[in-house]
């Protein structure tokens, strides 16, 4: 796995555990989900982010707080990395009142303000300008934040992607646009609905940086998010970052995939997983220990159980809460 | 008289309709080698191949844009959106291009186009899976609007839309796809569009409504024929514009009329009905006329509690008929 000097350089021990931590908390979860929604205890049906977590985990180590990103209906992975809350995430996908949503988002509309979690989001498309409007207030308050937009190869032919990006690339705003490339809009390939190699190809139009990264090398990820964070923090404009990778699952659970062919599949669950090839790395350069990464596991298996009671015990909303929160409330 | 779904009483009639006329063509996500995500284009790409069943990208300004393009070009598209939830960026299409495009034109230009999309709730799909977003569109000369209840009528009313000379939206119930079944004719037939219909009489209360609620209201109907109330049910089956004169006749019929709706109560198409009988029946009515909807709030949430107290249901449906019974 080719990774510069450089990256080892900057690359704490506690950055990479942190890292290794996020990861392993993504892949967790969505395994859970998986297997709670086949046992039928979910109310709602979600989209699972398992196989793309370098993504996620890659550009949200570099972020704060303070900066925000947007998501999309995949956008368990997002919330996690972002630092939202787990046993309230977990709440929320099961419905509960302690849910980070009190029950009225679900899976596909998580949002945590503490966190800068702008939200998941129901419709495709829809966060590329909620992101270029979080990084116009940045610029024009002078804060150093920066927003990320995630997105899917699905999204990139939407109408939003080039309304936003065009505007944040005129207003020179500090926005990295990070295209999850996972090969597959809905059931259509990348390569079928998109008239460009690569969606970074499309950076050009715009006059902004456009870079292309396998996105199962957490690292390669994290170097091209530390030079696009690092550029919009200076006031030098976006980027598009665009990250080849793959969902193991499907669209959605219990989407049968008769689209994907199977040798893909293994190859890349067997042979390309981001978190065995970042735990590689990590033991091969000293940057954790076998001891230390098996203490992160044991740790996150632990949350994602609690999650998981926590979910299941935590009560139902009530009814009336339905109508709260429509509008602002003076009381 | 083959027993089917709703879903495959749509399927039918686009398979019938691309059979029938070449100039017929669908397109949207996933509508071709998948079959759509409701599988409500099932088939259809193997028989009709590519050039007439077109997965897309997911861009539904587009699909509708290009749709409405292709329609004044001569041909007859069907475009799917994969829920009515997102058709809104494709609103501008609709209602500033093909809504508008035979008026402006001097009627030079026509769009025959068919918009068809699932909406409603009841199926947990939270806030972006169970709208309903007809009121959003009634109030647009030059587009119809159609919602059909049963299967008879969905294959009956979406022939006649492929076949209508301007834009239909037509809304489909995505619960009622696999819920809701009934005998359809596998004979060629349409309905037409601007009708209402009776699908039950009574004598008491009169209940307005579409979609699937005509189905909670029959239901609740046949429980209260129990108790001696007799209830008349009008599907408006087309929603914009309103058949006004089966309206006013349904109204006019008991005197008292229940008006149903899942979509938000303030601004959906019911309020409109609401405003036909009280111009036109003012002293045929016994009560005021009452209104069942979801509430004013953003849309349909995800926790179970809070989607079944949005939802309309038979009970509720029941419990309002039987105090305007009494009123």
């Amino acid at each position: 796995m080719g990774t510069s000097k450089s990256i080892l350089a900057s690359l704490t021990s506690e950055k990479a555990k942190w890292m290794y931590r996020k990861m392993v908390e993504i892949r967790e979860f969505e395994e859970m989900v998986h297997d709670i929604f086949a046992k039928g205890e979910l109310p709602g049906f979600v989209h699972l982010y398992a196989g793309e977590e370098a993504v996620a985990v890659g550009v949200c180590a570099h972020l704060t707080d303070q900066d925000s990103i947007t998501s999309t209906h995949r956008g368990h992975g997002h919330c996690i990395a972002k630092g939202c809350d787990l046993d309230g995430m977990m709440a929320e996908i099961y419905g509960k009142s302690t849910g980070l949503c009190k029950g009225k988002g679900g899976s596909m509309h998580i949002a945590d303000i503490e966190k800068g979690m702008l939200g998941a989001n129901g419709i495709v498309g829809g966060g590329f300008p909620l992101a270029v409007g979080a990084g116009l207030t940045a610029k024009v308050k002078k804060t150093d934040h920066v927003a990320v937009c995630f997105f899917g190869d699905g999204a990139n032919n939407h109408g939003t992607f080039h309304e936003g990006i065009n505007m944040a690339a005129i207003w020179n705003l500090p926005v990295i646009f990070v295209a999850e490339n996972n090969g597959y809009g809905e059931a259509s390939t990348f390569e079928y609905a998109s008239s460009c190699t690569n969606i970074a190809d499309r950076a050009a139009g715009y006059n902004i940086p456009g870079e292309i990264v396998d996105g199962k090398d957490l690292l390669a990820v994290y170097e091209a998010a530390e030079r696009a964070v690092k550029r919009a923090r200076n006031g030098e404009g976006p980027t598009l970052i665009e990250c080849k990778t793959y969902r193991d699952y499907g669209h959605f659970e219990g989407d049968a995939q008769t689209y994907k062919n199977d040798k893909e599949k293994v190859e890349q669950r067997d042979h390309n997983d981001c978190i065995k090839r970042f735990k590689d790395y990590a033991l091969a350069n000293n940057l954790a220990t076998k001891e230390d990464l098996d203490a992160i596991e044991d740790s996150v298996k632990k949350a994602i159980e609690h999650s998981v009671k926590f979910g299941e015990e935590s009560p139902l909303p009530d009814a009336s809460e339905l109508t709260k929160d429509v509008y602002v409330s003076y009381e | 008289m083959a027993v089917m779904s709703y879903i495959d009483a749509i399927n039918l009639a686009l398979h019938e309709e691309m059979e029938r006329d070449e100039n017929v063509f669908v397109l949207g996500e996933d509508v071709g080698v998948r079959g759509g995500v409701f599988l409500a284009t099932k088939g259809l790409f193997d028989k009709f191949g590519e050039n007439r069943v077109i997965d897309t990208p997911l861009a539904e300004s587009a699909i509708v844009g290009v749709g409405i393009g292709a329609a004044m070009y001569g041909t007859r598209p069907v475009a799917e959106i994969q829920f009515v939830d997102f058709i809104l960026p494709a609103v501008n299409q609709i209602v500033s291009e093909a809504a508008k495009t035979r008026y402006r034109s001097n009627n030079d230009w026509s769009v025959p186009m068919t918009i068809r999309a699932p909406y409603g709730g009841g199926v947990h799909g939270a806030l972006y899976h169970s709208q309903s977003l007809e009121g959003l569109f009634s109030g647009t000369p030059g587009l119809k609007i159609v919602m059909p209840s049963t299967p008879y009528d969905a294959k009956g009313l979406l022939k006649a839309a492929i076949r209508d000379n301007d834009p239909v939206l037509f809304l489909e119930h995505k619960r009622a796809y696999r819920l809701i079944k009934g005998e359809v004719p596998e004979e060629d037939y349409t309905i037409p569009i601007d009708k209402a219909e009776v699908k039950r009489q009574g004598e008491d209360v009169t209940v307005i409504t579409y979609g699937l609620a005509v189905h909670f209201a029959l239901e609740a109907a046949n429980n209260l024929e129990k108790e001696g109330i007799s209830t008349h049910i009008l599907d408006l089956r087309t929603v914009y514009p309103l058949d006004q004169q089966a309206i006013i006749d349904a109204a006019s019929k008991t005197g008292k009329v229940l008006l149903v709706t899942e979509d938000n109560k303030e601004g959906s198409v019911i309020g409109e009905v609401a405003a036909i009988i009280g111009e036109h029946c003012l002293f045929e009515l016994d009560a005021p006329i009452a209104r069942l909807a979801g509430p004013d709030v953003p849309s349909m949430p995800y926790a179970p509690p809070m989607e079944k107290f949005f939802m309309i249901n038979p009970d509720k449906i029941e419990k309002a008929i039987r105090e305007l019974a009494e009123y």
